[in-house]
């Protein structure tokens, strides 16, 4: 770090260092490649019975069919938008009512029990009354998908609302600081990283009420796919099915960091 | 100092309401504070120096007794007293500029001008190049330069100081406590502040209010006059006068206290 030039010393530990991340990165890779190839040796060997578990070349079949046939773009996008509405919406909605639970510290206390029992109660359960009372269209999904993340959501927020340091609070005040202010100023600022990690969780967590939601309407979607391919036997559309998933909620993941990263310098 | 206090603390008393009965944190206190004075607070830890700082800022209501600044009673926050912390509490996301300009923001002040202002006054102070750097960027002592220039900012006509420089390290405690107190000497200021710390209180206070155990009472007030070395005045400075030692021994004795 003192000098410009790097020692030959300083040199070998960086190259370690370089060395060491990419077998790493290249073993990773193996094993995902190995595994397929393995997979395609032992369904063309018949080694295992392809209509339990498909095989890589029936998946990819499976795939080009339908996108070709637009089948499949149709689905992946209907999936797509109830997820990213039903994060986003619960994670609004989260912050929404923790900044209310913030605001009162009598409704704070009061609400305390219910939300610790409503956040051990797997949302999914709720799942058929909810498309009962909302209806089997896509706002059925969407709102079990919404279900799924809130009440995280609230909890998470309305911590890291309240951990947020009192002299913080105190200098606000000094300056003749409203509450309003204080929240905007300081609380919601500085709860920002605790919200993008949580959008990251309602991610994964919006996917899961989604595709519960899609098995039970049934009518389109990744879940629809799976459920349908589940009840006529067909594995290449439900392994198909699950790596698109895989992948979408990958990029989805990704992205997220990437706005992470670019908007919050400060918080390395 | 024949003029009116600007800041006249009259019988104030507070007792502090816990589920496990009842706390007298300060008792019956009386001062006065003119202006362009800076006044050393010192006393046992736990005594309700601290308290008595958020009575004066408004942030608590004592129990009895008036806190009056230019014959205004203090009942809540008000622009006119400035507030710095023990730890520098600037915004993470805030830029040093934004941090500086925090408090003119709440109160709705921020011009071109201001912003300038607040330019220059980062400028002066050492800070010009780290205006648009982020307070992780920064030492301790700049992040607690900068905490001083946004109190300073909004022209406060008081300032209180809460263990200003308790977090940093001795190093840099020694050389921000001069250069806060030469800021503060420059610019006029009227100051309080709390310390633990006698050395630090004697070399840049022109009294000392040495508080009591609790509940927190006057034990004495002490002028405090130092024959500086070239006559030029700094804190550093300060520490080497012949009479240090005097003051310095005898708040010793007044503090009285006994570790058990």
């Amino acid at each position: 770090m003192s000098n410009n030039s790097i020692s030959q010393e300083h040199y070998k530990y960086l190259k370690k260092i370089k060395r060491r991340k990419q077998i790493i990165s290249i073993t990773q890779v193996t094993i995902f490649i190995l595994a397929i190839i393995l997979w395609e040796i032992a369904a063309r060997l018949d080694l295992i019975d392809t209509f339990l578990t498909s095989s890589p070349s029936d998946i990819v079949k499976m795939f080009v069919k339908m996108v070709e046939g637009g089948d499949l773009a149709y689905h992946v996008g209907i999936s797509i938008v109830e997820n990213i509405v039903g994060f986003t919406a619960g994670t609004f909605l989260g912050v929404i009512i923790a900044t209310a639970l913030w605001w009162s510290d009598f409704w704070a206390k009061v609400l305390e029990p219910y939300l610790v029992v409503l956040n051990t109660l797997p949302k999914t359960a709720l799942a058929p009354i909810i498309i009962i009372w909302i209806g089997t269209g896509y706002q059925g999904i969407i709102v079990t998908a919404i279900i799924t993340s809130v009440v995280i959501t609230i909890m998470n927020m309305f911590n890291s609302f309240i951990s947020v340091d009192e002299d913080k609070i105190k200098l606000l005040k000094t300056f003749g600081a409203s509450k309003l202010q204080t929240f905007t100023k300081l609380v919601f600022p500085q709860s920002i990283p605790a919200m993008i990690s949580t959008l990251k969780v309602n991610i994964g967590l919006s996917w899961i009420g989604v595709i519960v939601g899609e098995f039970l309407v049934s009518r389109a979607g990744i879940g629809y796919l799976i459920v349908y391919g589940g009840q006529v036997f067909q594995f290449d559309l439900i392994m198909m099915s699950l790596f698109i998933l895989t992948i979408v909620s990958v990029v989805m993941y990704k992205l997220v960091s990437i706005i992470e990263n670019k908007y919050l310098k400060w918080h390395q | 100092m024949s003029k009116e206090p600007i800041l006249k603390i009259r019988d104030l008393s507070m007792t502090y309401h816990r589920l496990n009965g009842e706390v007298k944190a300060i008792e019956r206190i009386d001062l006065d504070v003119y202006e362009g004075e800076i006044i050393g607070i010192v006393g046992p830890s736990g005594c309700g120096k601290s308290t008595l700082l958020s009575i004066i800022a408004g942030l608590i209501k004592p129990s009895s007794g008036q806190v009056l600044l230019n014959g205004k009673k203090v009942e809540k926050p008000t622009k006119d007293i400035g507030y710095m912390f023990q730890s520098d509490q600037l915004f993470q996301w805030r830029t040093i500029l934004d941090n500086v300009l925090l408090g003119l923001e709440i109160q709705g002040r921020v011009t071109k001008e201001s912003k300038k202002n607040a330019e220059n006054m980062l400028e002066t102070y050492g800070l010009g190049d780290f205006i648009n750097s982020y307070p992780g960027q920064l030492s301790g002592g700049m992040r607690q330069r900068a905490a001083l220039i946004r109190t300073l900012i909004v022209e406060p006509k008081l300032l209180l100081l809460d263990e200003p420089f308790s977090a940093l390290d001795y190093q840099t405690r020694l050389a921000i406590s001069d250069e806060v107190g030469l800021i503060l000497k420059k610019e006029k200021k009227t100051v309080l502040m709390v310390t633990h710390d006698i050395a630090e209180a004697i070399s840049m206070s022109d009294r000392i209010v040495v508080l009591s155990n609790r509940p927190a009472t006057i034990k004495d007030i002490i002028e405090i006059k130092l024959t500086v070395p070239q006559g030029i005045w700094s804190p550093i400075k300060c520490r080497e006068a012949p009479e240090f030692r005097h003051y310095f021994n005898k708040i010793w004795k007044e503090l009285d206290v006994h570790v058990k």
